[in-house]
């Protein structure tokens, strides 16, 4: 079964091909090969989990690509049982966002195209996961990142969808140029693309260690690129712009979850260059603080939830630097669950009321009663609230920072976690309860059709299942398989458990007062805190610091370029040789009409001048001829007797 | 004494007066005439040529009756594209008949 994993990826790119050169036309069978090929995998992938459950160790199966006298490329995959848990919740996430998409493109003039894209963006993800050395994995991470970027801008016509589409490439890019520069510090320092082949060469101390930590530190920009970290992370909330269920999956599944899951792949690195692993715990951390308090003021449903997404991956990438490897990977398995839900919710309710402003919204309760209630479940889930999925996941981070020698990643983390349960409140209080803001649109709105509400409701029951493999007492649970080097098993922690559920608790109170009660004035605190407050809401000004430090300044070097570089001296060449080809041309022209027309017009002018004089000669008279012969015959015997 | 030269001499005018006849004579029939005259002229200078050089055998007179005959027959050919000549340009003056030229 493992040496035929190769086919989960494929199934979905057959889709793609299939669907782009045959099905195109068609949009029912489009959407059904593609969402057939990804249930496909799914069943495929859990078979993949089943085995690697029965016999966790980890499988390899290689071929040979490229092979040259002394260099091979060698392409495969890699089984273990951080793969099998990746290709389960990618698989499932994907199948989900699928089958609800049907809902919610429905009437898209680019239906099958969007179910293309999809699907490649789907097969994008699992060949990323599965991928054995880090020439793949590259590749397969460059695909991710175009495929975002093809469906952020899906709808392109909009200005700010393609360049949400732009920024999102753009700023992903430049942390794959780390990303690449760390993969070729890396490769030369082992000798291998093979990620096992390098653990090894790190663990037995084969790579010097400031070229270990240089090269671990480039290879996390590539994770801080695609995983949205700061300084990296203006692209996501941006990236609101593309179709939800698109937004699901990037936040989810695919793109977002490939920077933590390559993190949580070369934790080898990590673990064995210390100081390059602070830096992840404190870039994770950062991120976790500062998005979160973004998210606190936010308006647009989405954009909460991206910077809920953003702080939810630093809280991972935090643990997977303080080395949590188990924690941190079992975060990404849960939150992909809540996440895709959050986003599906948020998609069925814009859906109905056509606007992203929570302000517009209200009272959403009455009339959309299972997305309401699928939403608040995977919020409980978000805040960790025990006894759903959330909790446990969030719970092991802060196991893990609690053991680390510094407490500030246990305040931050616990910080974060009621700020999570406080925003993600105020977002269902405004949006489904309370009086209706926008009349008109409330009474237009509705519930989904059930091809979005079933995905909500599997994905809202895996919300608050899915942890429960990961319980700490649970003998042969999540950590006993997915682990580095050894079971990891962190003790229960009452206390930390208790203090993180009051906080989280606290947060959903605070949203309460605020929102539902109103005994808590918004309006007085918004007014209060001013400042803290337009800072927030302006995202602390990233946007615009990056806009004044690095677009304009590029900009207008570019401009200066252009006006100065191009078209005074590029131009000026290239218009001169021009002109002076023109020139040229002018002189031969002259030389072709007079010289060579004039002596070819020339010679037939005088044969015509000859031949009309001497045409007076034929005068038709005949005697004239004879006269001629006569005349002529004369001359010669004269001659002749001369 | 008539001798060979007289006979030339004769010849030489009869021959002189059709070439005049043939290159002024603006009428067809005039220029077949001067053509018979140039004949004659040829025919004078077979006999006389004959009678005084070989007198023995009689070639000039011969080929000077053949070239009667077959001016006979030139004469009937000529002056029937005449006929024809005159029924196309209601006339024999040569001078019309120039389209031949150019």
């Amino acid at each position: 079964m493992l040496a035929n994993a190769w086919i989960i990826p494929l199934l979905p790119l057959i889709a793609f091909v299939a669907i782009v050169f045959f099905t195109n036309r068609n949009q029912k069978l489009s959407s059904l090969i593609s969402i057939g090929a990804v249930c496909l995998s799914f069943v495929i992938s859990l078979f993949v989990i089943a085995s690697v459950l029965k016999n966790p160790v980890a499988s390899e199966f290689e071929l040979t690509w490229v092979d040259l006298p002394g260099f091979k490329i060698k392409v495969g995959m890699l089984i273990d049982p951080l793969t099998a848990v990746m290709l389960f919740v990618v698989c499932t996430v994907s199948m989900l966002v699928h089958i609800y998409s049907v809902g919610y493109m429905a009437g898209d003039p680019r239906f099958s195209r969007f179910f293309s894209f999809l699907s490649l963006f789907t097969f994008s993800m699992l060949g990323l996961v599965i991928a054995n050395n880090f020439l793949e994995i590259f590749i397969f991470w460059e695909l991710v990142g175009l495929t975002s970027y093809l469906l952020i801008g899906f709808w392109f016509e909009k200005k700010i969808a393609s360049d949400a589409g732009k920024k999102a490439f753009i700023t992903t890019r430049t942390g794959d140029l780390g990303f690449i520069i760390g993969i070729l510090i890396l490769t030369t320092a082992a000798g291998t693309f093979n990620f096992k082949e390098m653990f090894h060469a790190v663990e037995a101390g084969h790579i010097p260690f400031g070229l270990l930590t240089v090269g671990a530190i480039f290879l996390f920009a590539g994770a801080v690129g695609k995983s949205a970290q700061f300084p990296l992370h203006v692209w996501l909330p941006d990236a609101m712009e593309g179709p939800t269920p698109v937004s699901a999956l990037i936040h989810a599944a695919t793109m977002v979850a490939a920077g933590v899951y390559l993190v949580a792949r070369t934790i080898t690195i990590y673990l064995a260059a210390e100081n390059a692993a602070l830096v992840v715990a404190i870039i994770g951390c950062f991120t976790a603080f500062l998005a979160a308090s973004i998210a606190l003021v936010q308006n647009d449903i989405k954009r909460v939830l991206a910077y809920s997404t953003i702080s939810q991956l630093g809280y991972m990438i935090m643990v997977l630097g303080l080395g949590g490897f188990t924690a941190g990977s079992f975060h990404l398995y849960t939150h992909a669950f809540f996440k895709a839900l959050l986003f599906l919710g948020a998609g069925s309710v814009i859906h109905a009321m056509h606007t992203n402003d929570i302000w517009d919204m209200g009272g959403l309760y009455r009339k959309m009663k299972i997305t309401a209630i699928t939403f608040i479940i995977a919020s409980l889930s978000i805040s960790g609230i025990f006894p759903l999925s959330g909790f446990w996941s969030k719970d092991e981070i802060l196991a893990v920072a609690s053991h680390y020698h510094n407490p500030i990643f246990l305040i931050v983390g616990v910080l974060v976690a009621g700020m999570t349960a406080f925003y993600m409140f105020r977002l269902c209080f405004v949006t489904f309860f309370g009086q209706p803001r926008d009349q008109e649109k409330f009474d237009h709105a509705h519930e989904s059709p059930k091809v979005m509400t079933i995905p909500l409701m599997i994905l809202a029951f895996l919300s608050i299942v899915a942890g429960w493999v990961g319980i700490p007492w649970l003998k042969h649970g999540y950590c006993s398989f997915v682990f580095h080097h050894e079971p990891h098993h962190v003790e229960p922690n009452f206390l930390l458990m208790i203090i993180s559920t009051l906080v989280a608790l606290s947060g959903i109170y605070l949203a309460y007062a605020m929102y539902y009660k109103g005994s808590i004035s918004p309006e007085k605190l918004k007014a209060k805190f001013a400042f803290p407050y337009k800072v927030l809401y302006n995202k602390y000004y990233f946007d615009e610091l990056y806009h004044a430090v690095i677009v304009n300044p590029l900009l207008k070097l570019c401009d200066f370029l252009f006006t100065k570089l191009d078209v005074g001296v590029v131009d000026w060449l290239v218009n001169g040789v021009g002109n002076f080809t023109v020139f040229l041309s002018d002189v031969k022209e002259w030389f072709d009409s007079r010289i060579v027309d004039g002596a070819v017009n020339g010679l037939a002018y005088v044969t015509k001048g000859i031949g009309s004089g001497l045409r007076r000669v034929q005068t038709g008279q005949l005697q004239n001829y004879a006269f001629v012969i006569f005349f002529g015959l004369v001359l010669i015997i004269l001659f002749k007797l001369s | 004494m008539v001798g060979l030269n007289h006979y030339l001499v004769l010849s030489t005018i009869l021959f002189c007066i059709g070439i005049f006849g043939v290159l002024t004579r603006r009428n067809a029939i005039g220029i077949l005439m001067s053509i018979e005259l140039m004949f004659n002229a040829v025919n004078i200078n077979f006999v006389a040529f004959s009678k005084f050089v070989t007198p023995t055998d009689f070639v000039g007179q011969i080929f000077a009756i053949f070239v009667i005959t077959i001016a006979a027959a030139e004469a009937t050919v000529g002056l029937a594209i005449v006929l024809l000549i005159y029924r196309n340009f209601k006339g024999i003056n040569v001078d019309n008949i120039n389209i031949m030229k150019w």
